[in-house]
This record gives structure tokens, sequence and C-alpha cells, in this order.
């Protein structure tokens, strides 16, 4: 669902002269000696959903309370099209909030709960109920207007508190993990419907959440945050498949990391001495760095090779028994111990229904993958 | 926005001064050398030692203490048991009755509580000539209010409880009897030590309901108060009254930081 | 209880409850059950009965001073019921003053304790957790001290040559005393006082409870201060103030010290009459009327209102 595949119209970040729609500019909030957000410079376009994705306590909650008012930056500026954010308080400014609890009005039902920020607006009646009417069709809750939030399930009151902050058609649209109290099914539905709703009303969409894959699936364009810092930005795939760093490899799916050491640094090509790989790992992408530099090499399971008989032709291989394997159905995830000692995920699809050529326990495997599977991070 | 919460606030201040500020008065006025209590005529603690000389006021706060602690302890025992058979003996005959009768004393004005046992007692005297009216009708009066208090603090700590430390215990091979001696009446060991606490305090508190069903010779410290209240002010009320503050003070005060310290390792 | 049984439904609360009450089951469960309730049988419920019972009766000097209702002599039970106490309270326009005041005084002091108590329970709500146990226990603080010598209190602040008095004759803004004791302001002061905490406890359980991102999502719509004040906290307020406004009316309404000592010879409040049929008049039949006549009209349809109210101040 993601625009990832879209041209690069619909990607303004490819182009220079593409004007942010949000432009955050060397934010700061302290909570007394406490830093929340250090320093965050960001440009957000118009029309995307922009995942800011972090674990607990990394900041990503208290940016998004800078964006729509509730918290004032201790320094720097939050532009929205075109338009200072700096003093404007959360009910002038041109955004709206879905809350990580909902924060639905439990003594007001659900059609007073959406028409409640167009009363504001001192909207006529007539043009509230349409709108209203519009919004309820869209999120389908056409039949429950007339209920009190205490009255739905988990997945309608969420879709009435993404209606009753869109209704007042904001510019930006704030969501705090939108589907965090959604259990897992029902949340891999829903992700499609926001996107689906966010491509609708063409409005532009930042959501916070913790949940990589969450982000992964939904959004234009990823900001992962630790401590406070934007650690990298970037679409779904460049932040998956290009991670700058091992905090990003380490939190975005799951790596294997292999330290070592560069031995050999050229434009086409570095190899990297691993004595825990019990090899040279050869990479064929340049690194800018000092040689006889301390780095990690990471790859994806998924993206190893493993056979019981030795391939004819491999770049980088190596040698393991298999230790556990865990069935998923779609997959199985291979423990190997390399005879180093280290150990290493391999996840392969079951192809075939019953395979009885499949590795098992104790099996001894030859791995190995070529010179563009993995990355080389030297932070 | 900040103009207005200011002006809340502002208003609560007020509200707090409005509520120690007549606290504050009686204290001072406690160490005034003047008999006139309102108008300052220096420093004094003479009215201390006048009210440590009092016989009848030492007399009816060692009645009222007495009174206080032992219907206390009735009102801890009915009450708790009332809440205990509230939450959870399930459905039972007469449980909204229950229900009814002990909750009912916390809304009755206490002009009607006082008269109706009273009359009750009366009755019985009259019938099986029991109970002479004195300090055991005290007792009886105040043990049938403070277990509604009693019942109303441990049936919320009782709900609030969670069931499965006692089905651990039992799975653990516990008896139900162990399982309440060991785990639930712990658990709940705070809510009975806040309800005796305030069926005791209701206790020494109590005017109208004693005046009732008090016989002669036993005058409680409030019945005491109210007669000399009733000819005006008195400055060993003053240093009555000083005491008291003091004493609940360090209480709650000693009580808010026994419970800070209890949940410190909760953060 | 059986191991296997708990394997098959392992964390069934149910199960274990049924176990506990199990150990109660029968006769021991009974016992368990009659405890609370023949005492307060005895000790709430027919003692009512008996005030009803008297106020049918005659008065007369005698021990006790009333008539029996019943006799039975040479076979023949005869019941006379006497309707003439509560005729005398229909009759005599000071019971019904009485009762009237009594209600207007209730309702002005809820009203009072409200607004005072208002601000107050929602300042310490919305303060930072850490001062919040200290400002609430500056509310029950008072509470736990004796109420007689909250009121006597007052005495000293507002009487002729009191504090108030004194202060403002020495600053010059009066030249004559004012006269505050024995007036039904000085009844309003002395009921809101003692019944403030009564208010602001069940106001701040309700506010306390509501959730920060609820006045957010107000604001983030739109709503400035005053109107998300009306239209959010106000509205999730009622159960708070409902339950706090019940604690405070219904034991005013039968107030006897506060009048008595701070009122005048005109606050009539129908609890003070009640005492003074009792003590002074020593008329304990009338004193039964006025309490069954204060127990139908002002008691029971608070109660029953009481009752009717979803249990959401409960949570």
């Amino acid at each position: 669902m993601s625009q990832q595949e879209n041209g690069p119209v619909m990607r303004p970040w490819l182009d220079p002269d593409a004007v942010p729609f949000i432009r955050i500019r060397n934010i700061t909030k302290k909570f007394g000696a406490f830093t929340a957000v250090n320093n965050v410079t960001l440009d957000i376009y118009h029309n995307e959903l922009f995942c800011l994705l972090g674990g607990s306590g990394c900041g990503k909650s208290t940016l998004l309370r800078m964006l729509s008012g509730f918290e004032q930056p201790t320094d720097g500026s939050i532009e929205i099209d075109g338009q200072d954010m700096a003093g404007m308080s959360p009910c002038d400014r041109p955004t709206n909030m879905m809350f990580q609890s909902y924060a639905l009005f439990p003594h007001m039902s659900v059609e007073k709960n959406i028409a409640y920020g167009l009363k504001r607006d001192r909207l006529p009646r007539g043009e509230i109920a349409d709108r209203v009417a519009e919004i309820l069709k869209l999120v389908q809750l056409e039949e429950y207007g007339t209920r009190k939030p205490a009255q739905l399930s988990g997945g309608q009151r969420q879709r009435v508190a993404l209606a009753r902050s869109l209704v007042k058609k904001p510019k930006v649209l704030l969501l705090d993990e939108p589907l965090g109290a959604l259990d897992k099914k029902l949340r891999e539905e829903t992700q499609f419907e926001l996107v689906n709703i966010q491509e609708t009303l063409g409005v532009t969409f930042i959501v916070v959440t913790h949940d990589q894959e969450e982000a992964m699936s939904i959004s234009t364009r990823i900001g992962v945050m630790d401590q406070g810092k934007i650690i990298q930005v970037g679409e779904p795939r460049e932040i998956y498949e290009f991670p700058q760093s091992r905090f990003v490899a380490d939190f975005i799916g799951s790596v294997n990391m292999f330290e070592g050491q560069v031995i050999k640094d050229t434009q086409s090509k570095v190899v990297i001495h691993c004595p825990d790989a019990q090899m040279d790992i050869e990479v064929s992408h340049g690194v800018s760095c000092a040689s006889a530099q301390k780095v990690a090499f990471a790859i994806r399971p998924e993206k190893i090779q493993m056979s019981r008989t030795k391939p004819k032709k491999a770049l980088n291989l190596t040698r393991g028994v298999v230790q556990e394997i865990a069935y998923l159905g779609n997959l199985s995830i291979y423990h190997v111990v390399l005879d180093s000692g280290k150990a290493v995920r391999v996840t392969r699809p079951n192809l075939e229904r019953a395979d009885e050529h499949a590795v098992t326990w104790e099996d001894r495997v030859y791995l190995y993958w070529d010179g563009t599977a993995g990355v080389v991070l030297n932070t | 926005m900040q103009r207005k919460s200011r002006l809340v606030l502002i208003a609560a201040i007020l509200g707090f001064i409005f509520l120690y500020a007549p606290m504050v008065s009686l204290v001072i006025f406690s160490f005034n050398k003047s008999k006139l209590v309102t108008v300052w005529g220096g420093f004094s603690t003479k009215w201390y030692g006048e009210l440590f000389q009092n016989a009848q006021i030492l007399n009816a706060a060692g009645l009222s203490l007495r009174i206080a602690v032992i219907s206390a302890s009735l009102a801890l025992v009915i009450g708790t048991i009332a809440a205990f058979v509230l939450v959870r003996f399930g459905r039972f005959r007469g449980r909204n009755l229950l229900t009814g009768m002990i909750t009912s004393p916390l809304v009755m004005p206490d002009v009607i509580i006082g008269l109706s046992l009273l009359l009750m007692f009366v009755a019985m005297q009259n019938l099986i000539g029991w109970p002479n009216r004195g300090m055991t009708t005290i007792i009886i009066a105040h043990a049938t209010f403070g277990a509604a208090y009693v019942a109303v603090v441990v049936q919320s700590r009782l709900r609030d409880m969670d069931l499965s430390v006692e089905e651990a215990a039992a799975d653990l091979g516990a008896g139900a009897v162990r399982v309440f001696f060991d785990i639930t009446l712990p658990i709940i060991s705070p809510a009975l030590i806040s309800g005796w606490l305030l069926s005791f305090t209701l206790s020494m508190d109590d005017l109208v309901i004693t005046s009732f069903v008090s016989g002669p010779g036993s005058s409680t410290l409030p019945m005491v108060i109210f007669s000399k209240v009733r000819l005006g002010v008195s400055p060993d009320i003053n240093a009555l009254a000083t005491i008291i503050i003091l004493i609940v003070s360090v209480g709650v005060i000693g009580a808010a930081l026994a419970m800070r310290k209890k949940d410190m390792p909760h953060g | 209880m059986s191991m296997q049984a708990h394997i098959a439904e392992p964390g069934r609360a149910g199960k274990w409850v049924r176990t506990v009450s199990g150990w109660f089951a029968g006769r021991g469960r009974t016992l368990v059950i009659a405890i609370p309730m023949l005492w307060l049988l005895l000790f709430f419920l027919v003692p009512f009965l008996v005030v009803g019972k008297i106020s049918l009766s005659e008065a007369a000097i005698a021990r006790p001073p009333y008539l029996p209702i019943w006799n039975f002599e040479d076979g023949i039970l005869t019941l006379s019921l006497n309707l003439g106490n509560f005729q005398f309270l229909a009759e005599d326009s000071l019971y019904f003053n009485a009762y009237v005041q009594s209600l207007q005084i209730a309702f002005f002091s809820t009203i009072l304790a409200l607004l005072i108590g208002y601000p107050m329970a929602y300042v310490i709500a919305r303060a930072p957790a850490r001062l919040r146990n200290l400002l609430l226990m500056l509310v029950i603080l008072p509470f736990w001290t004796s109420f007689l010598l909250r009121i006597y209190a007052w005495i000293g602040i507002l009487k002729t040559n009191g504090v108030i008095n004194n202060i403002l004759l020495s600053l010059g803004i009066i030249h004559e005393p004012l006269v505050m004791m024995q007036t039904n302001f000085a009844v309003y002061v002395g009921i809101v006082y003692t019944y403030l905490p009564f208010m602001i406890l069940p106001l701040y359980s309700t506010l306390v409870k509501l959730d920060e991102s609820l006045f957010e999502a107000a604001a983030d719509l739109g709503a400035r201060p005053l109107t998300i004040f009306l239209s959010v906290t106000l509205p999730l307020s009622v159960p708070g103030i409902i339950a706090g406004s019940m604690l405070v009316f219904i034991p005013v309404v039968g107030e006897f010290v506060t009048p008595e000592l701070l009122g005048g010879p005109d606050t009539l409040m129908i609890g003070r009459q009640l005492w003074t049929e009792f003590f002074a008049n020593r008329d304990w039949p009338v004193a039964s009327a006025v309490a069954i006549v204060m127990l139908i009209v002002l008691v029971l349809p608070v109660m029953l209102l009481q009752r009717t109210q979803p249990d959401e101040a409960g949570g």
C-alpha cells in the first residue's frame, strides 16, 4: 500500500526544489534537566504519511505534542504551510490530533463527538450535520451516530476518534499510536484503511508509532528516533535495506551483525576481516572510512543462503551447525552456530508443503551471500 | 488560559484559608493571657494548666476514650463481616436489606438515629430490664454507625483486591481459613486500620446521638464541651482544641508519611 | 479443591470464590450473615418501628412519658392509634416553617459548598501527583478534628467582640461592630465550613479520574478554556457534584449543633425542633412524629433518588 513504488513525482523529498509543507528547525524540548527532543530538524511534504518511529521515551510523542501545541519548544521553530507556529495555542493551529487513548468525550454520542470541533468553528447547523454524515460514511459508522463511546468496540472507537480529528479538514493530522490499542488482526486491516483514507482526503498525516511493521506498511517515509534525535529519515525500503547505523539496522527487523576491521577499501569494494564469521567479508560498495577502522557488517536473515552441499560459486562463504529451528508457517527461522561460536539467524521461505530435503537439526550447513546482500556500518 | 487558571488557583487558596483560619485562631487564643478569648492580652499557657485541673473535662475525656476504643473495635468486627458478606457471599436472602441497613446510617440525620435508638433502649429496658442507659448504650449506638463507615471502607478494598492472590495461596495448599488469615486479612489491613480510626474519631466527636442515649452520670467529652460552649467562649476550651488539633495533625501527617514510605518502591 | 480442576480452568476467579463461600456453606454461612444482620435489625431498623409506634401514642406524665398504643385487658386487645401528634405538627406553623427553613438552609449551603469546593477540588485534581496527596490531606485534616470545636472556633471569630469585628474596627473600616452571631449568616458559615470536605472529596475523586487528554482533545478541536469547562469538564463532573451534594444536603437538613450554637432564636431547623421537643418539652410522641415526618418528607425521597442514580460516582 505504501507509495514507495510511485514515480518521482510523488516523492517530493527527492526533488531539491520542492517546498516542504512542514518545516521543523532545530527543535529542542527540555523537561528540567531531561532533554526529550534534541535539536531535531525535519522537512515533511504535502500529502505525506510520515511515521515517527522509536522506542518508548525516544521523544517521538513530545515532538508530536509540540506540533499540536500542547508543549512549547525550548528552542527552535515549527512552520506549517508557511506559517510560524510559535505561541499559537492548540485551538488555533491548523492541526488536529488523534489521541492514543482516543480521548472520546464519554458523555457525548458519536455524532456529538464528531460535531464538537465543527461547532467550535460556529458552522451552520446544516453544514455540520452534512459533514458529520459524510465522515461517518467514510469510516463506515453510519449506523452508530447516536451511540455513546462506551457502547462501541475498540475498532469502532478508533474510527470515531479518526473521524473526529479529520472532520475539521486539518492541514496536518497528528496520530499518536493510532493503532496501538487494537489487537493484531484488526490492526493489520485498519492499517490499510488508514492509508486509503489518507489518500482519499489528501491530508498530511504524521504518525507516531513504536511498531516498525506498522511504520513500514503505511508510511511514505519514516523518521527513526532515539534519545531525542532523528537518526535516519527515509522511505521504508531505504530504512530496511540501507540502515545507516547499528541502531537502525537492529531496531528495524532483525539483523546479523559481524564486527570486523576494514582491510581493503577501494571504489568498488570493501573487504572486512571478521574472525566471528571465520572469513574476510567482501562487500561490493565503497565505504568512506579510514583503513583498519572497526566496523560492523550487517546482513538480514533472509539475505543469507543456506545449503548442506557446498555451493559452486560463493563470494562469502562460511560453515556452521543448525541448532534451533522455529517453524512459523510461511517461513522458518534457523539458528546456525558457526564454528567460531557466533550464532547466525537465517530465514528461509517454506516453499513446499512437505520438504524431505529440508535442512534439519544438527545439520552441518554452508552459509553464503553475495557482495550486495549486506551493509557496512561504521556508526 | 493563564489568567483563568490563576483565578481558579486564587479561589482554591481562599478556600484553604477558609478551612484553616478558624483553627489557627483557636490555637492562637489558647495562649492568650486574657479571659476575653478574642482580645490579645499577652502570651500565657495558664489555660492549659487550668484544663489539666478540670476534673469534669478529664473524666469526660477518659470516658470518651474508653467508649471510642470499645465501640470502634466492635464496629470493626461488625463492619468487616458485613463487608465480607456483601462482597464475597454472592446472592443470599436479605442481601438488599443488609445493604440498605449498613449504608443508611451514613446519610441519616443524627437526631433521628439518636431518638430512635433511645426509644428502642427504653422499650427494651421495660421489657427485659437491659440495657441501662449509660456507657453500654453509647457504645452500642456508636458501634452501629461506626460499622457503617467500616463496611464502606472495607468493601471498596475487598472489591479492588486481586482474587488470583487468594487462588494462588489455595493452589499452594492453604485451606480457606488459612487463606483468610494469611492473605485476605493482611491485604485489607490498611482498610481495617482506617475504618477503625474513622469510627474511633466519629465516636470521640459525636454529640447528638450520645446526648440522646446517654444516662445520668455518663457525660462524654463532646457533651461537656457543648454545655460549656453554650454558656459562651472559654479559653480552656481553646486549649483543649489546640491539644486535639495537635494530636490529629501528628496522627494524619504520620499516617501520610508512613503511606508515602510504603509507596516509595513503586515510584 | 482438586489440582485437576485447577489445571483444567487456570485463573478462573469464580472457582475460588465458590470455594471460599463453600467454607461458609450452609449453617456457617448463615451464622456469618446473621451477625451483622441481627445487630443492624436490632439497633437500626427496629428502633424506627419503635419511633413509629410512639409517634402514634399519647403523651403522658409517666415513665416513659407516653401511653401504650395497645392494651390487653379481660382478653380483649384494644389498639388505640393517636394521630393527634401529626395533626399537631400540621396545625402549628412553627413546624412547617422549620421544615421549609431546614430545606432552604440545606439547599443554599449545598450550593455554597459546591461553589467553594469545586475550584478547590479542581486545583487538587490537576496538581502534580506529589502535591496532590498533601493538599488532599489538608482537606481531610479538619474533618478528623472535633466538629464541635470547629463550630466553636466560629463563635470566637463572628461574635460582637470577635476577631472579625476587632480587625475591621481597628482598621477603621467600620465604627460599630457588625452583628453576625445568632444570625442565619453565622449558620451558613458554620455549616458550609463543617461540610466543605464532604463536598470536596467526591468532586476530587471524579475530577482526578478525568483523562487529561480529554481536555487536550477539546482544545485541539478548537475549544477555548471556558468552552472546555462548560462542554467537557462540567458535564463529566456531574456524578461528583451529585455525590457531594448528597453528602452535604442530607445531614444538613437534620443539623442541630450549628443552628443551636451559631443561630438565633429565629433560626428554625427541624433537627433543633426535635431536640427541643424531646429534651425541653419531654414530649416523646411529638418528637417521634417530627422524626417520622422528617424521614418521610426529607430523607426518603433523597435516598430513593440516590438509588436510581446510576452508580457512576463509585467508579
